[in-house]
């Protein structure tokens, strides 16, 4: 295992790799060009072209409000993007601080940890978010706190289980003897080996903080109409089912090819960085 | 055994009282107060008002004595009154709903295990085959498919296109009274199918996937080269002496989605207007009503935590060194 320019070399060469890098990879850039690339303003309302299907103006139709569908998608993109990454972010702060606590002081300290680990486990997480959220107001930076604060258990899990194996270590114990202080064993030399796995789980995450978004703004607390989510876009899309089946295709397979491409270049992180695990198919 | 039993429920009722303090804890830390949904909007909400109900919901008292009171209700099913109209108590509103989303969830349950177990080991023998390949694919497309997504595209094709199957409800709204008891199963089941589908399908993909590197690894133990060694045949190496080895792990993963699985209620319960407890709970959520959410969260994390030790119990029966040891 070298260094990040040899992640970046093997996950080309890896099939499923190669695919969810391409899939994040453009993902990023439409979101980030959004507003040159977009056709039309995605919160232009437009009342001569009400629900038209799919057409060379309008490759992914309009809506009950005459809006372009594609220009709404590629700005739900950005939303997403914007929440599964933050959310991530929040979780793997708590979740790092928490599983190297525990992992590396041992004792009583990895008791409770665990032990509160266990108990955030067994609350249902989108029962557990909702009734957060019914305190707040449903907004994007809300929602982002709220799943992030929420998921951290699998990265904690994590990143305890690699500081009990890593503690022991040579390296470790001979900094130890040299008495460098617990702070920079655990963030200078301890962290360092253990980011692949973590790497790997963020990657994951970002994919199903993304679901958990596009779930919340389906059922209306999430992100708020008007501003464009792939999520409450389909919830136009139920009240639309029989007439205009444009409206909950397109924001689903939006959701579907994201969340693929994020899982695909995460697996393949991990069979690039740990060749202990092959998870997926043999290429 | 019963050693093992006894540790396992002094852990449960620690973690019971973890899941009472974090509920607690969202209740009283959470910006605005129980009552002030009712009375931020009313004009005619005067500061004694408020103060009043301030104390008939015993809001002035230190946090301990809350916790306490809390605590005590709890254990009584007392989980106060909703603040929806009918002000009917939270525990009667949960309670009529808690069948139909047990029904539900267990039912997927038992899909995912019959679908995934099969389908799993079907991968694992078969290794880098083309059957092992697509539904290595397949299992992909199911993690990062969105179940509502899902849900909507079943009914827009199964129900609205070609009008196999109702779309909505627990059944028909019209005839129903007049229908014998086989009907009546009938239609229950039909409306049932798309709601089950769509529950399963998530953990399916989880889970077969678990139970193929579960039966990859068992197959590369020892003792099934020493089975073949002696001869035995195929079909009793795989069924016999390696899925009895594999299927352990199994149940513990199983016992571990279930607070996915009860997640999922939430969401398909709403798509498909089922009075299951996730409608109620999204109900809650649309109209503040905080009771009724509290108590929600409450009665399904223990009802997860139950449905934990019910797959521990299991994997105590099933596994020898649990079950033969420490009596």
């Amino acid at each position: 295992m070298g260094g990040l320019g040899e992640i970046l070399k093997n996950l080309i060469r890896h099939p499923l790799g190669l695919a969810g890098s391409l899939i994040v990879f453009t993902l990023v850039l439409v979101a980030v060009l959004a507003p040159v690339v977009v056709p039309y303003n995605p919160l232009a309302i437009n009342v001569a072209h009400v629900l038209e299907p799919p057409s060379r103006l309008h490759p992914c139709g309009t809506d009950l409000l005459g809006r372009d569908v594609l220009s709404r998608l590629i700005y739900g993109a950005r939303i997403s993007l914007e929440v599964g990454i933050l959310a991530v972010g929040i979780s793997l702060a708590i979740g790092v601080v928490l599983g190297a606590m525990a992992g590396y002081y041992g004792g009583w300290v990895d008791g409770l940890i665990s032990r509160f680990i266990d108990i955030m486990l067994c609350f249902p997480t989108i029962f557990l978010i909702l009734a957060v959220i019914a305190y707040l107001e449903p907004s994007i930076l809300n929602i982002m706190i709220v799943i992030g604060l929420t998921s951290w258990m699998g990265v904690a899990r994590l990143v305890r289980a690699e500081f009990l194996s890593l503690k022991e270590r040579e390296f470790v114990l001979a900094e130890r003897a040299l008495g460098a202080s617990n702070l920079r064993i655990i963030f200078h030399h301890i962290l360092p080996n253990a980011l692949p796995p973590i790497l790997v789980s963020a990657t994951l995450g970002v994919g199903s903080a993304i679901l958990v978004e596009s779930a919340l703004s389906f059922l209306g607390l999430g992100v708020q109409p008007p501003t464009p989510s792939w999520g409450n876009m389909l919830t136009e899309g139920k009240d639309t089912l029989e007439i205009a089946w444009w409206l909950s295709v397109f924001p689903g397979l939006a959701i579907l090819i994201t969340v693929l491409g994020f899982n695909l270049l995460g697996e393949a992180l991990q069979e690039i960085t740990d060749p202990r695990r092959q998870g997926v198919s043999k290429s | 055994m019963w050693l093992w039993l006894l540790k396992r429920l002094a852990g449960l009722l620690i973690t019971f009282w973890g899941i009472t303090l974090i509920s607690f804890f969202i209740i009283h830390l959470a910006p605005g107060e129980p009552i002030s949904p009712m009375a931020d909007f009313n004009p005619k909400f005067t500061p004694e008002m408020r103060e009043r109900l301030r104390a008939q919901y015993g809001l002035d008292k230190p946090l301990y004595v809350q916790y306490l009171k809390w605590m005590k209700g709890l254990m009584t099913l007392d989980l106060g009154r909703s603040f929806a109209p009918d002000r009917r108590p939270v525990w009667e509103k949960i309670k009529e709903r808690l069948p139909i989303t047990l029904l539900i969830n267990v039912l997927s349950m038992i899909i995912i295990f019959v679908v995934a177990v099969p389908l799993g080991v079907a991968s694992a023998v078969r290794e880098g085959s083309l059957f092992d390949r697509v539904t290595t694919v397949l299992v992909f497309i199911g993690y990062a498919m969105p179940g509502f997504w899902l849900a909507l595209l079943l009914m827009m094709l199964l129900g609205i296109k070609w009008h196999l199957l109702p779309i909505s409800g627990l059944h028909s709204l019209m005839g129903y009274e007049q229908m014998s008891f086989w009907e009546k199963v009938l239609d229950w089941a039909k409306h049932l199918i798309i709601p089950l589908f769509v529950s399963a399908f998530g953990g399916l993909a989880g889970l077969s996937r678990f139970m193929r590197s579960s039966m990859i690894e068992a197959l590369r133990q020892d003792y099934i080269t020493t089975a073949r060694a002696k001869g035995l045949p195929e079909r009793v190496v795989i069924y016999k002496h390696a899925l009895r080895n594999a299927l352990l792990p199994v149940i513990t993963i199983l016992g571990l989605s279930i607070p996915g699985l009860v997640g999922g209620s939430v969401i398909f319960e709403s798509i498909f207007s089922i009075p299951g407890v996730g409608q109620l709970m999204w109900q809650a959520v649309m109209a503040r009503d905080y009771p009724v959410i509290m108590g929600n969260l409450v009665i399904v994390s223990v009802l997860t935590l139950l449905g934990n030790l019910i797959a521990d119990i299991c994997y105590a029966l099933a596994d020898p060194r649990i079950r033969l040891g420490g009596r």
